[in-house]
């Protein structure tokens, strides 16, 4: 594998992404036939998104204790301190809400999934399922794949709420900035059309890139534990590389 | 005997062979596994598939349960040509086939009940009291009824094997394959194994067919062997007979000697050349 790798591995990457996209046609197939097993869906989307919780509101409320930090200081040498509350929250609702829920959901979810899928093919499981004609891409992949869909923008608000909860912490309660003019400015000019639902289309997508990339990495892992280990770690770098490559592709059609 | 073409003339009957395998070729990466395989497994027989490591014992268990496709050739089930049917046409099927996995294959997240009960509650929409009671029974049958809320990681492998097979047998079905189902076991859990394969044969009519190496199990269960050795059938008869046949293939495969038509050399350039002799001595 490794030799073959070296050899071709341009060829290789490409014949790999056309496999994704095969198995990502799958499993939009199969989800109608997936929605019987609404309860696995419910089980998942608990695991993705209630279980991420934690960690995507401390991320959230450092990320927006941050910025308020560092735009406070950038918008003083402007004299516009007032615009700060705008400021952060549109930087959380256009860009970083999105794309660091992203990346935190790809190293806490998606390796759990592909490392979860991988040793269910290892074990025989995915085999074990077909044979009791209990279609594997149904029951197994296509809730696991709708679950990063459906938690990943849900948590990307949480992470945005908390973000802009840290701003205001520092920016009003830390630095002393009105609290009328925080929320006053931030409520006139964020837009709800252009600002919050580009947002979470973005969201969206990365849910569905991210759930994608691990249940493909686990349902194509080589069932040893090297094999599962790769393939673990592929999913967070592919994840974090095509969040960021969509996410300027995104950016550039949605602004 | 000539494939029948249409699926209305192959009606099966109770006379006709349960599994009927013709001309099966297969080939993974650059090894030829099956080279014109032929074989026939008679309704209500135990039937055991024998032969060398790697001779795609494993292979031809999938491929009658349509999880890989051959090459070339036919595999009938109950008179349906398993290569050709649908995705779906073959998850029915399956419904009728119970498959006994080499590590069990338990669904880790479920219990011994949830696992024996899963493919209940995927395929029926029976009341709970029934599912229990079903699940009860197939778990009584191979003597686990008191390890029904035990997990999987709590098991033996000998229990494992039973409760997969309990598992297994949950649809009545009419064929169960039995992927190795000796290995690794105890004598007392391989008495078991033995009594149940032999139990659910002769109580239920269930149609089996298993692979192994352990002669000395196959022979108490199996009324016929097929011995399978380069990709094609080598052997068969009843277990006894065949390990009195005189052919070399017999001879060395039950009387376990390291060398014969099986090669004890894995296939290699020659010694002396690769070990740079060959240009010394010229």
């Amino acid at each position: 594998m490794n030799a073959r790798l070296r050899d071709n591995w341009l060829l290789d990457g490409i014949a790999r992404v056309g496999e994704c996209g095969l198995f990502f046609v799958a499993i939009l197939g199969v989800v109608p036939k997936s929605l019987r097993y609404w309860r696995e869906l419910c089980r998942q989307v608990w695991f993705v998104g209630a279980m991420s919780l934690v960690i995507v509101m401390t991320c959230g409320l450092f990320v927006g204790m941050v910025l308020a930090l560092q735009l406070y200081y950038t918008l003083s040498i402007f004299g516009g301190t007032a615009a700060l509350g705008t400021v952060v929250a549109l930087s959380l609702f256009r860009e970083l809400g999105p794309v660091i829920t992203a990346l935190l959901v790809a190293g806490r979810a998606g390796t759990a999934v592909t490392a979860e899928i991988g040793l269910m093919r290892a074990t025989d499981q995915l085999d074990a399922m077909g044979m009791m004609a209990v279609d594997p891409l149904a029951y197994v992949a296509s809730p696991r794949f709708l679950a990063g869909v459906i938690a990943m923008p849900l948590l990307a608000c949480v992470f945005n709420a908390m973000g802009i909860f840290g701003g205001h912490l520092v920016g009003v309660t830390w630095l002393g900035l009105d609290n009328g003019t925080f929320w006053g400015n931030m409520t006139s000019t964020v837009s709800l059309h252009k600002d919050i639902l580009d947002g979470l289309y973005k969201s969206i997508a990365f849910g569905g890139v991210v759930s994608l990339i691990a249940v493909f990495q686990g349902y194509t892992a080589p069932p040893t534990s090297e094999g599962v280990a790769y393939s673990t770690t592929r999913t967070v770098v592919f994840s974090s590389i095509v969040i960021l490559a969509l996410d300027f592709v995104m950016t550039a059609f949605l602004t | 005997m000539p494939a029948p073409s249409s699926p209305l003339e192959s009606r099966p009957n109770a006379s006709t062979p349960l599994v009927e395998v013709r001309g099966l070729r297969t080939r993974l990466g650059s090894k030829t596994i099956f080279d014109g395989l032929d074989l026939d497994v008679a309704r209500g027989s135990v039937t055991a598939v024998m032969g060398p490591s790697g001779t795609g014992k494993t292979t031809l268990l999938r491929h009658l349960t349509g999880q890989l496709r051959p090459d070339a050739g036919s595999v009938r089930i109950d008179g349906e040509d398993v290569t050709r049917l649908s995705r779906n046409a073959l998850f029915t099927l399956r419904e009728r086939i119970g498959y006994l996995f080499q590590n069990s294959a338990l669904l880790t997240d479920f219990s011994v009940f949830e696992n024996v009960a899963f493919p209940l509650r995927q395929h029926t929409r029976l009341p709970e009291e029934l599912i229990r009671n079903i699940v009860l029974t197939k778990l009584q049958a191979v003597g686990l009824r008191g390890a029904a809320q035990l997990m999987p990681s709590e098991l033996s492998g000998g229990m494992a094997r039973r409760v997969a097979l309990a598992r297994a047998i949950v649809f009545d079905p009419m064929l169960i394959l039995y992927d190795e189902p000796f290995v690794g076991l105890d004598p007392i859990a391989l008495n078991q194994v033995l009594r149940l394969i032999k139990t659910l044969n002769q109580t239920l009519g269930i149609t089996s067919i298993l692979v192994g190496h352990e002669f000395s199990a196959v022979r108490r269960v199996a009324d016929r062997v097929f011995l399978i050795a380069n990709g094609k059938l080598v052997a068969q008869g009843a277990p006894d007979a065949l390990a009195h046949q005189d052919s070399p293939w017999t001879r060395q495969f039950f009387g376990g000697e390291a060398d014969g038509p099986v090669p004890f050399h894995y296939p290699a350039p020659d010694y002396a050349t690769e070990l740079g002799l060959g240009d010394a001595a010229r």
